[in-house]
């Protein structure tokens, strides 16, 4: 098997990872600008049946590409990201380009600042393609909550690309950025990335800034990368990661070498299996047993499975949708058409804020805002808000004696592959369980990764579909995270499948 | 005041602290920048931003907390108070709720004494961070309101009382004295007309000598002394009222009317708002460094409170005492003068009265005063040795002031312009002699009865040696050769 991380390993120019794009870019034999072409190309391509894109930033894009080979051509040094092209789901802030998190209420806003992603991804080189399409304010696992077109799943485009980051997977799925940026409040990078068959990371709460991500519920909400592989995602958590003085919640703690890590292999680890967990109802046989390959693999690379307990995992996603709703109440109460965004003007201050916030949200947003309020009130607080702060203290104290025993926990992903487009719109909680396997890592503040895991079997209902595996590891775990995914990576060819509406395009 | 009822007085006062930027960004804060100049993405609740503490303002947090002996606690928690309202950008405003910086404590009110006749002590019930929010300007005929966030995330202290002041002017005195610590600190301006100084006030009524507190009601924007005390005076005579009438008090927000010195009611408890108070999420636990505590706990300047008590113990009047403490400057200034030797009750009359009206006439901090500590304390001396005449001293202080030359000691003055005092018994004798022998006439007449012509004498006197004489010593020297008993010449 060849090396993993050589550029010439990847099949030349169709898809190359972000390595081998930055590393082409700086020794001279890619330029920057003839990268981007060959992205917008296939973007050009895919984005009339994929919708990933909620806004493309050609200008800004070509002129960044520009300033790249112009940099190397000076001789100055350049990044590690010199010359990717990478996408931003919309609910990050980038300075003088429409941010909207996929929202009417925010239509028109263009930010006056530079949040901290979209700052650290320039100074390391990338080149921002646009705005990737998701679920309105990250609510929702299908990317269909949206004023806008829907996201479709390079894969098969009546099915959904999972969400809330659904355009982030589908566009690296379907090749039209090399790498993408998501969001995880309770599994919105790992679901999609699952659906779409590519790599998603959550870091561990704090790991990353949020200064410049939107926020949805502030104690779960972290920013992470969408990639085509392991390492790409190593790369990215490089530049993302590491202390931010507009964020507060953000770990002061020194960033490990990412990518050195991704060569320490999982011999020796102990993988920690919560069996119960494999028999909720909602998970399909083809999950299991795509989970249970996985499984070999890793011990085939030297892991060894242990078996572990989470008493508290039952409760994980009640308690994840009261707090979510009400920080989501909380911090949505600024879209009140005052100051930007949208303004349904009105004779009273009152009926402003109702008609723009009637009419600025959409369904999904006004459910979660009004449970949110609701678990709020003094009447309910105690009862509701008050008790799932307790479970979740609980859920963090299970994620401990857990992790005395093991390095890592493994589970699937999401319970099934994706869904056809509109099938759980009127039923709000089947949609909520798609979080069963994923919320855990939010609530209690976890890094965990979500890798390709290989295919369904096509029926007559449905085409073959990515199924994911997800590993999660302690606060801070990352290193040994990423170690046991690109051990894992190396030896499956799952990411190497590429959709095939993207394959006939390039 | 009924003879039947009492009331319980308890004042919620916010105090704007003096910082370079704001409670929770890098955003300058001041006052009177033209509209939405101080703002930054955070302070207009841009999607994105987020929170980050102020440690200056902690710092002065701290300050007042140690002034007060208040129990500070090393991890406190920041909460979101969410209301809706044009001037309030995030639609929450950040605040403490159940877990404050400071709890306990007490202020002392001057001029008040408690039932053992020891200096009242207010106790405190909480004080804790929180950040403005903006200023709506309802335009009077328009169909708009303008916003202005420039206070938009100024940092406040909320100091709450317990519920212990027993009248509207103990209420005054102690803001006055709150205004004074926070001023002495140096960790605000706290002026009431800028509203770097807010007062809300919590009045009840309950039948004198009854333990429990009776129904309370609230007093909103009380943004002068003046009306803070009359607003009170106005709710204790509604709540008398309602009492006497054998009606019930119930539980309100007001607001006070000074043009009807009235309070109204601007809404009842039924109506209260639900604030949906949430842990912040976005900040963690406030942790207060010990460090920091014994660092600012030993740069503490001298408290009000501890210099009134050495004041008294110096003699200085109870009224000079309040002034100079509440004008920590004019304080300085006569310690120096103490330092200097100067005796406390003089040096005292002397900062209060001729140096105070000069420096307040000319605008001037006592800092900036032309005349220095150790000059005045030379002058006051001066005066008490006998070796000018108080009347003398006014005109040295005065030359000194206006000359402002530093060289120049009140000795040199007096000696310049000739202000010293004949206090040489032998060298008035030898004037008054002279007088009465060049005045026979006069002699013969105040002599006789006619005793009106003691000033002439005087007069004479005076005249002759420039106003110098020691009035004392002349006026003894009258008495006795004026005596008809005395032997003649």
């Amino acid at each position: 098997m060849a090396q993993r991380g050589d550029p010439q390993d990847d099949a030349g120019a169709r898809w190359p990872t972000a390595r081998a794009i930055a590393a082409g870019v700086r020794d001279g034999s890619r330029r920057a600008t003839e990268v981007l072409q060959a992205f917008e190309a296939r973007a050009d391509a895919t984005e009339p049946a994929i919708h990933a894109y909620l806004l493309r930033a050609r200008d800004q894009a070509r002129a960044a590409a520009e300033a790249i080979d112009a940099a190397r051509e000076a001789g100055r040094p350049l990044g590690p990201l010199a010359g990717v092209p990478i996408g931003l789901k919309d609910i990050f802030v980038t300075e003088g380009i429409e941010t909207r998190c996929g929202s009417r209420i925010l239509e028109g806003w263009v930010p006056p600042y530079a949040g901290t992603h979209a700052r650290r991804l320039a100074e390391a080189g990338a080149v921002i393609t646009g705005k990737l399409a998701m679920d309105e304010f990250a609510m929702g696992s299908s990317s269909q909550s949206t004023p806008y077109p829907a996201v479709r799943n390079p894969w098969s485009p009546e099915h959904v690309p999972g969400g809330s980051s659904g355009g982030s997977a589908a566009a690296v799925a379907a090749g039209s950025c090399a790498a993408a940026l998501g969001s995880d409040t309770g599994g919105s990078i790992r679901q999609p990335a699952s659906l779409c068959g590519v790599v998603g990371l959550k870091p561990s709460y704090g790991r990353v800034s949020r200064h410049g991500m939107i926020a949805f519920a502030s104690s779960l909400d972290q920013a992470g990368p969408l990639t085509r592989d392991v390492r790409d995602a190593a790369v990215l958590l490089q530049v993302l990661a590491g202390p931010d003085p507009h964020d507060a919640t953000c770990l002061d703690a020194p960033v490990p070498d990412y990518l050195a890590a991704c060569e320490r292999g999982a011999q020796g680890l102990r993988v920690g299996v919560h069996r119960a967990a494999l028999d909720h109802e909602a998970l399909e046989p083809e999950v299991r047993e795509a989970f249970e390959r996985s499984l070999a693999v890793l011990a085939d690379a030297g892991a060894t499975l242990v078996d572990v307990e989470l008493p508290h995992a039952e409760h994980a996603v009640a308690t994840y949708y009261v707090l979510c709703t009400a920080e989501a109440a909380s911090n949505l109460a600024r879209y009140d058409g005052i100051r930007y965004g949208h303004r349904e003007a009105r004779p009273s201050l009152r009926q402003t804020y109702e008609a723009t916030r009637e009419r600025g949200f959409g369904a999904e947003v006004k459910r979660r805002v009004l449970l949110g309020t609701f678990v709020l009130r003094k009447e309910s607080y105690a009862a509701y808000y008050g008790q799932a702060q307790k479970v979740r203290s609980l859920i963090v104290r299970d994620y401990a004696q857990a992790f005395a025993r093991c390095d890592l926990l493994a589970s699937p992903t999401a319970p099934g592959p994706a869904f056809r487009r509109g099938e759980r719109d009127e039923d709000p909680l089947a949609m909520y369980l798609s979080d069963v396997f994923t919320v855990g890592a939010n609530l209690a503040g976890l890094a965990a990764i979500s890798i390709p895991a290989g295919l369904s079997h096509a029926t007559a209902e449905r085409p073959a579909l990515p199924i994911g595996v997800q590993l999660s590891a302690p606060v801070l775990g990352e290193p040994t995270l990423l170690a046991a995914a690109a051990a894992h990576e190396d030896r499956s060819e799952h990411h190497r499948r590429r959709p095939p509406t993207a394959e006939a395009i390039a | 005041m009924s003879p039947a009822y009492e009331p319980v007085i308890g004042l919620e006062v916010h105090c704007q602290l003096q910082t370079a930027s704001k409670m929770f960004s890098a955003c300058p804060v001041g006052i009177g920048a033209p509209p939405n100049t101080l703002v930054d993405p955070y302070t207009l609740g841009l999607p994105g931003t987020l929170p980050v503490p102020n440690a200056q303002a902690v710092r002065h947090g701290i300050a007042l907390a140690l002034a007060c002996g208040c129990e500070l606690h090393p991890q406190s928690r920041f909460a979101r108070k969410h209301y809706f309202y044009p001037d309030l950008p995030k639609g929450y405003q950040i605040t403490q709720s159940d877990h404050p910086y400071a709890t306990g404590g007490s202020l002392e009110v001057p001029g008040f004494t408690d039932a053992h006749g020891q200096p009242k002590r207010v106790p405190l019930t909480r004080i804790h961070f929180e950040e403005d929010a903006g200023k709506n300007t309802h335009v009077l005929g328009e169909d708009h309101s303008l916003v202005d966030y420039n206070r938009a995330g100024a940092p406040l202290l909320e100091i709450v009382s317990e519920p212990a002041l027993g009248s509207p002017d103990e209420a005054a005195a102690y803001l006055r004295e709150l205004r004074t610590l926070v001023r002495t600190l140096g960790i605000s301006q706290a002026n009431m007309e800028e509203g770097t100084l807010r007062c809300d006030a919590n009045v009840s009524l309950r039948p004198r000598g009854q333990a429990t507190l009776g129904t309370r009601c609230e007093i909103k924007n009380l943004n002068s002394f003046r009306f803070l005390a009359q607003a009170i005076a106005a709710e204790i005579r509604r709540q008398l009222d309602l009492l006497e009438r054998g009606e019930a008090v119930v539980m309100a927000t007001l607001s006070y009317d000074p043009e009807r010195d009235r309070t109204r009611i601007m809404r009842t408890k039924e109506a209260a708002a639900d604030y949906r108070y949430l842990p912040e999420p976005d900040l963690p636990p406030l942790s207060i460094p010990a460090a920091w505590v014994e660092e600012i706990r030993s740069s503490l300047p001298p408290l009000p409170a501890a210099r009134r008590a050495r004041y008294a113990q110096q003699g200085i009047a109870a009224d000079d005492a309040v002034l100079l403490a509440a004008e920590p400057e004019l304080g300085d200034y006569l310690d120096r003068m103490l330092d200097a030797g100067a005796p406390g009750p003089k040096a005292a009359n002397w900062v209060t009265g001729e140096l105070l009206a000069k420096l307040r006439s000319d605008g001037r901090d006592p800092s900036a005063s032309p005349v220095s500590p150790e000059a005045l304390a030379e002058l006051v001396g001066m005066v008490e040795r006998d070796e000018v005449s108080g009347r003398s001293a006014k005109a040295i202080f005065a030359t000194l002031y206006t000359e402002a030359d530093p060289s120049q000691s009140p000795r040199a003055i007096a000696e310049r312009d000739g202000h010293r005092q004949l206090s040489d018994d032998a060298a008035i004798e030898a004037v008054v002699r002279e007088v009465l022998e060049g005045s026979p006439g006069q002699v013969q007449q105040y002599r006789a009865g006619k005793t009106k012509l003691r000033g002439y004498f005087v007069g004479q006197v005076m005249k002759r040696t420039q106003g110098r004489a020691n009035p004392r010593v002349l006026n003894e020297l009258l008495d006795r050769l004026l005596d008809p008993d005395a032997p003649e010449g």
